[in-house]
């Protein structure tokens, strides 16, 4: 089986809600206009039936596959996106695009608020994952496209594939919601107001209000950091680092002596460089928001015909395999096909990033499964 | 371990067009394929096996991972017209629960197992004083996957101790049923039971 990759690809814009239009918001708030960054893959076929939506997590981008003409990095899910791929772009026309409330494209606290020419910081609303699903719905709606052939993403891109099945079930065919959760935990709400206040504890934080002074990059550099210990597992850890140091020995000095340490500084620095500290405020408390369990999914659907394939992976503690047995629980509920596999691996809730060749197998057959018309 | 597709042919011809089914241990989900074919069945799978699970979505098929020994509770009451138990109860270890609660979520539970009564396996212990080897026990003792050894009387009296009604049986040999002294001859049983009552 041929695996090329897309090649060069550019991020597209797509604007909407323009005055005196707006984008009704779930706290009763509203924006306008709203921007979204896009990339596709693939082309879109002639009865537009062959669409699938890809959504990115915290952190991600509309960058999913291909090589960036920018900056010539590679997109942050290209060993499952391309020619022969799991979501192959020579039958698929696959969407990624960037989150509202996002900062790498798409309207959030760091664009400009048109009423003062300047980013809104806190000015911005509080978004939630109903939200930003709403803003791609408009996207996909600009293409012509009226049912989604599946909706996939990860962490908080399969939160997003959930909602596209809860709010909007007659437009998805497939769902593939993979290492998420119905709702948030109250130890994923926990870690996140730990990243949050390391972000807001920093001085240069100014409240929200620092886009003329520069990011504050430490607090951004320590949220990021806790986050990347809750995406790893022991095990992972254990391999990827022991107890190895970065010089031959001690040094007796409050410096990074473990590579662990030199990882997590590395890690942190340059995010800081690519993201901003408001859309991470932002992005965690939609997370923290999300919550489809029990009757919330699929509010007044008795039976559905969306196909669901769920995967969670062992040694993810971050989001916990019990997490996607509930997601099975309430499918179950509504009469859904649901399938559910619990992913060997070691990485951590890195996993689903990582474990491109498991995910490959599965996903493949699962989509081979439900026919393009 | 399947003596034929003999089981199979059986269990197809058993249930009703249509029928939902639950196959616990579904394997490659080789029989719940011939189910949907032969009898448009809805169906359901449960497998812990990593490698028969991407059997099964190759195919596929609504298939669940997990261990059908911590139970079913996901499932209502009577939410399947069958549910299958074949060629597994040998290798559970709560036998027991397992049965309750297929009969709880199923109208009706199809089980298969070897029958550790057959002639040959009564020769080779009473003679040979070695653990029986056969068609449909065909493991030496360090290797098997089978933790527990039952035969056709050993089922009929567990069923009538817990008020369970046989509606069906079957007997099978190696290429056809048995119908004479089946407790000696079947290599494997297959029977329909459900509640009484129910």
């Amino acid at each position: 089986m041929k695996s090329d990759s897309l090649g060069t690809v550019s991020t597209q814009y797509f604007v909407f809600a323009r005055p005196p239009d707006v984008l009704k918001l779930e706290s009763g708030r509203s924006i306008s206009p709203v921007t979204i960054a896009y990339e596709t893959y693939g082309t879109l076929n002639e009865h537009k039936s062959n669409a699938i939506l890809v959504c990115h997590a915290l952190s991600g981008d509309a960058h999913a596959a291909g090589i960036n003409t920018e900056d010539n990095s590679p997109g942050w899910w290209d060993g499952l996106i391309g020619p022969g791929k799991a979501l192959d772009t020579d039958k698929y026309f696959v969407i990624c695009s960037n989150v509202l409330g996002g900062c790498r494209g798409t309207t959030g606290p760091s664009s400009n608020d048109p009423q003062t020419g300047k980013p809104y910081a806190l000015d911005f609303p509080i978004i939630t994952v109903a939200d930003m699903v709403a803003a791609q719905r408009h996207l996909i709606d600009s293409f012509g496209i009226e049912t989604l052939l599946c909706v996939i993403g990860g962490s908080m891109g399969g939160m997003q594939a959930l909602q596209w099945a809860s709010a909007y079930p007659e437009k998805v065919r497939a769902a593939i919601p993979i290492a998420t959760a119905l709702k948030h935990s109250p130890q994923q709400i926990a870690f996140d107001e730990v990243i949050r206040q390391s972000i807001m504890a920093d001085p240069a934080w100014r409240d929200g209000y620092y886009y003329e002074h520069g990011q504050p990059e430490r607090g951004l550099a320590v949220a990021r950091m806790i986050g990347h210990i809750t995406f790893m597992s022991d095990q992972s850890m254990e391999e990827k680092f022991s107890r190895k140091l970065k010089n031959e020995k001690l040094s007796f000095q409050f410096t990074d002596d473990f590579e662990v340490e030199g990882y997590l500084r590395y890690r942190g620095n340059s995010f800081v460089k690519r993201f901003d500290a408001n859309s991470y405020l932002y992005i965690t408390k939609a997370m923290d928001y999300f919550d489809l369990s029990g009757d919330k999914f699929m509010p007044g659907v008795k039976k559905t015909s969306v196909k669901f394939l769920v995967i969670s992976f062992k040694s993810d503690w971050l989001y916990p395999s019990y997490q996607s047995q509930d997601i099975v629980r309430v499918l179950k509920k509504k009469h859904a096909s649901a399938t559910y596999f619990d992913l060997t691996s070691t990485y951590g809730h890195d996993a689903f990033l990582v474990e491109i060749a498991d995910e490959t197998r599965l996903i493949r057959n699962f989509l081979a499964n439900i026919k393009v018309n | 371990m399947k003596t034929t597709n003999l089981d199979y042919r059986i269990i197809a011809d058993i249930i009703d067009r249509e029928a939902h089914i639950l196959d616990l241990g579904c394997g490659s989900g080789e029989l719940l394929t011939l189910l949907i074919s032969e009898k448009q069945a809805f169906v359901q799978g449960i497998e812990l096996n990593d490698e028969e699970m991407h059997r099964c979505v190759e195919k596929g098929l609504t298939v669940l991972q997990g261990d059908i020994e911590s139970g079913l509770i996901d499932y209502p009451d009577k939410s399947f017209d069958y549910v299958i138990l074949n060629q597994i109860m040998q290798e559970i270890k709560k036998a027991d629960f397992v049965i309750h609660e297929a009969l709880r979520v199923g109208r009706r539970v199809i089980i298969g197992f070897p029958n550790f009564a057959h002639i040959k396996a009564r020769l080779t212990l009473m003679f040979r004083g070695k653990t029986p080897i056969n068609e449909a026990l065909p493991y030496y003792w360090y290797e098997t996957p089978n933790i527990r050894f039952l035969t056709i009387r050993d089922f009929i009296d567990y069923c009538v101790k817990n008020n369970i009604f046989i509606e069906q049986k079957y007997f099978l040999g190696k290429a056809k049923l048995i119908h004479v002294f089946p407790s000696l001859f079947a290599l494997n049983a297959l029977f329909v039971i459900k509640r009484n009552g129910d």
